[in-house]
């Protein structure tokens, strides 16, 4: 298993029923990079995002991540698709908290059951976490009693928490008020001066030209533009693109 | 059936016709040789007491009409009108004579001790008591009244040919009833083909009385029925009808026309349980009910969660079975299964020839009661987990999976403890249900709460009212709480969606 420095994906597939929804994407992916997923809502970049981590099984080609292979008819109980989920963060639009726990034991949750941390390291860890998404004051909380941006900052937290190489981001700025997106933000572009890998889904167009290194635009299943974000977003190569852009920004 | 309704309602004196026929209540399920289904033709009714009931309605010039009526609610039914006359094996005691009137009697019984052909440890109840043996017995009879008084361990059935097969299987050491019961069901006889390996025990001392029991107010049809009795006993008729069912013995011939009629013998009959006594016994009843519901109920919530695992995440074979499961336990009443696994699977052991292999597939009625509620249950049970288990949102499973969660820890962790919340309220209540349910155990002869309350009150019927005070109030000491318990699980979990 070498550890490479990219994501490969190459030529894969998905279709639900009989509606092809990433029809034969190719993709390298340079680990450390931001990257932003743009598109029309049903373009495929959600799904390809779920793709990279397992929770969607591929129909056609193949996905070279972290040292392992994804591929169609995998399980998800498949070690491949469990390593990577190991190492790659998930964080989602509907946040996703567990209910049940509070705070800070959602947090330790996955390394003291999966990486079986001791209780008193993964807590240490947790409350690091915390402090550096801001949420240090409510580690006792119960999910129910934060905000939007709070529940999100500690879905953050929860997955770094398994000291991820990246952070898959679906939409998750999608469900919050203009000032709770500012606060998870802040957070992401403070993790991508650490080094991490992220890969955001978003239609927030001043995140992504701001933090961005790099743009891919899906459309109809397939890539539209692929480039930095000035390229993309101020000089784009296709008509399509540019009657995307009005519809966003006007 | 609506005619015999419409007639057994209109006042006695008022039309007293001659043709008018008499309603004559009995149970036909009692058994042999009283009334019973004829086995070679079961749409039609057979029995001594059938004879009996022909001649008499011969002998008084008006017809008998037969009706099914609850053997335990006889007496009530001549009480309250149903019937007119009660005639099944019904024996003389003093608390019943207070209730209705009696006839004279028309059968003197013995009652006889039972035990197995190779039995050679004893002979006589004595050597049942002195061994620390149990003996089966219907409730409410001289023959549990005597078991009572001797202090001897009983067992209570209901129904006749349920001791008797208990007994071949070792359940029990004897058996005590009526020598009109025993004739029939431990010797080979038209209901019992070959002849189980059974024998008469040394007989015992003391005779009990059948009578036609009939409404309090209703001297006339005593008379006539006094004076129809002893005619019949008189020109032999019911002679020839006891020798036809193999009942005849000396007795009959000492006892009947003798004036002892109305002194029933003081051995076989008295002594009811010490209202002091009661609670005891009802707290018995109380504790075994708590044992049978929170085994079953613990069996019930154990085979519940796979079956509704199985429904959910299953592969196609492993879901029908799981539906099938479900459907099976939830169409069929637990009685049903009950009778079935304590009656039915030894005799299919015995009739495949398992047995020999030590396969006989018995239990005691407590076991059998477990099982069969914890079968039952598990069926509702696997219900309330799948809607609680659906209830969590497919994004948790996701969340937890993209922590590198497996599904099995995913499952434990995080989709079950949210589904307890949404799982507990209904099934706190099945637990109620079932808490209530139990009280049917009684047919394979284990006695809890509501058994104990049916026994008392029949042996006892002075104090029904603290006896039924008594019995209701420990089911809602015990019922109540649960409820309480309920509620604060829901509020103390309704706490965090």
């Amino acid at each position: 298993m070498g550890q490479t420095t990219v994501i490969q994906i190459n030529g894969i597939t998905k279709k639900f029923g009989d509606r092809v929804i990433l029809d034969g994407i190719s993709l390298q992916l340079p680990l450390g990079e931001t990257v932003a997923l743009l598109g029309p809502s049903g373009g495929g970049k959600s799904t390809l995002l779920r793709c990279l981590n397992g929770l969607c099984p591929l129909d056609e080609g193949e996905i070279h991540i972290s040292g392992q292979v994804l591929r169609p008819g995998q399980s998800q109980r498949s070690e491949a698709v469990q390593a990577v989920r190991r190492q790659w963060g998930m964080i989602f639009q509907d946040f996703q908290l567990f209910p049940h726990l509070k705070v800070i034991e959602n947090v330790i949750e996955a390394p003291m059951q999966v990486l079986k941390t001791p209780r008193a390291e993964a807590i240490d860890r947790a409350r690091k976490l915390l402090d550096r998404v801001g949420m240090k004051a409510h580690i006792d909380a119960w999910p129910m009693q934060l905000s939007g941006g709070q529940k999100q900052r500690v879905a953050i937290a929860r997955a770094l928490a398994m000291q991820p190489r990246g952070l898959l981001c679906d939409e998750i700025t999608s469900a919050l008020d203009p000032e709770l997106k500012s606060e998870v933000l802040t957070v992401l572009e403070d993790l991508k001066r650490d080094g991490l890998t992220l890969i955001l889904v978003t239609h927030e167009m001043g995140f992504a030209r701001r933090a961005a290194q790099r743009v891919v635009v899906l459309c109809d299943g397939k890539i539209l533009e692929d480039g930095t974000p000035e390229q993309v977003l101020e000089q784009p190569r296709t008509e399509r693109m540019r009657v995307f852009l009005r519809r966003v920004m006007g | 059936m609506g005619a015999i309704v419409v007639l057994s309602i209109l006042p006695w004196s008022a039309c007293a016709q001659e043709k008018q026929p008499l309603i004559w209540g009995a149970d036909a399920e009692g058994g042999a040789p009283y009334i019973f289904p004829d086995p070679s033709d079961p749409s039609k009714n057979i029995g001594f007491e059938v004879d009996l009931a022909t001649a008499l309605a011969k002998e008084l010039g008006r017809p008998i009409v037969f009706k099914q009526y609850p053997f335990a609610k006889l007496t009530d039914g001549v009480s309250r009108g149903d019937i007119d006359l009660a005639m099944n094996g019904i024996e003389i005691t003093p608390d019943r004579e207070e209730l209705v009137l009696f006839t004279k009697p028309y059968y003197a019984f013995r009652l006889q001790l039972v035990v197995r052909d190779d039995e050679d440890r004893f002979d006589s109840l004595q050597g049942i008591k002195d061994l620390g043996g149990v003996v089966g017995t219907l409730e409410d009879t001289a023959a549990s009244r005597l078991l009572d008084r001797r202090k001897i361990r009983k067992q209570i059935y209901d129904g006749q040919i349920e001791p008797y097969k208990d007994l071949i299987d070792k359940v029990i050491d004897g058996v005590l009833l009526d020598d009109t019961i025993a004739l029939f069901y431990a010797k080979k006889s038209m209901v019992t083909p070959e002849a189980p390996p059974l024998k008469f025990a040394s007989p015992i001392v003391g005779r009990g009385y059948y009578a036609i029991a009939l409404n309090k107010d209703n001297r006339a049809l005593k008379t006539d029925l006094d004076v129809a009795l002893t005619k019949l006993f008189e020109d032999g008729t019911l002679r020839r009808i006891y020798q036809k069912w193999g009942m005849w013995n000396d007795s009959q011939e000492e006892f009947l026309p003798s004036g002892q009629f109305f002194e029933p013998d003081e051995k076989a009959d008295t002594g009811t349980t010490a209202p002091s006594h009661f609670i005891w016994l009802l707290l018995e009843g109380a504790w075994m009910t708590v044992k049978l519901t929170a085994l079953s109920f613990s069996l019930a919530m154990l085979i519940g969660l796979p079956i509704a695992l199985m429904r959910i995440y299953g592969p196609a074979p492993l879901r029908w079975f799981a539906l099938l499961y479900v459907e099976f336990f939830r169409g069929i009443p637990t009685l049903l299964v009950l009778v079935f696994l304590y009656f039915a699977l030894p005799e299919i052991a015995r009739v495949q020839g398992w047995d020999e292999s030590g396969f006989t597939l018995k239990m005691t009625g407590f076991w059998a009661a477990i099982l069969g509620f914890g079968l039952s249950y598990a069926a509702y049970e696997a219900e309330i987990y799948r809607a609680g288990i659906s209830s969590v949102p497919k994004g948790q499973w996701e969340a937890a999976g993209s922590l590198g969660m497996s599904r099995g820890l995913t499952f434990r962790r995080i989709i079950l403890p949210q589904a307890v919340r949404v799982i507990l309220p209904p099934m706190t209540n099945d637990l109620v249900a079932l808490f209530k349910d139990t009280s049917v155990v009684s047919v394979i002869a284990v006695v809890e709460l509501t058994k104990w309350y049916l026994i008392l009150t029949k042996s006892s019927p002075q104090s029904v009212l603290e006896v039924a005070l008594a019995t209701a109030g420990l089911y809602l000491v015990m019922s109540v709480p649960l409820g309480y318990l309920s509620r604060y699980l829901e509020h103390k979990w309704g706490k965090q969606p």
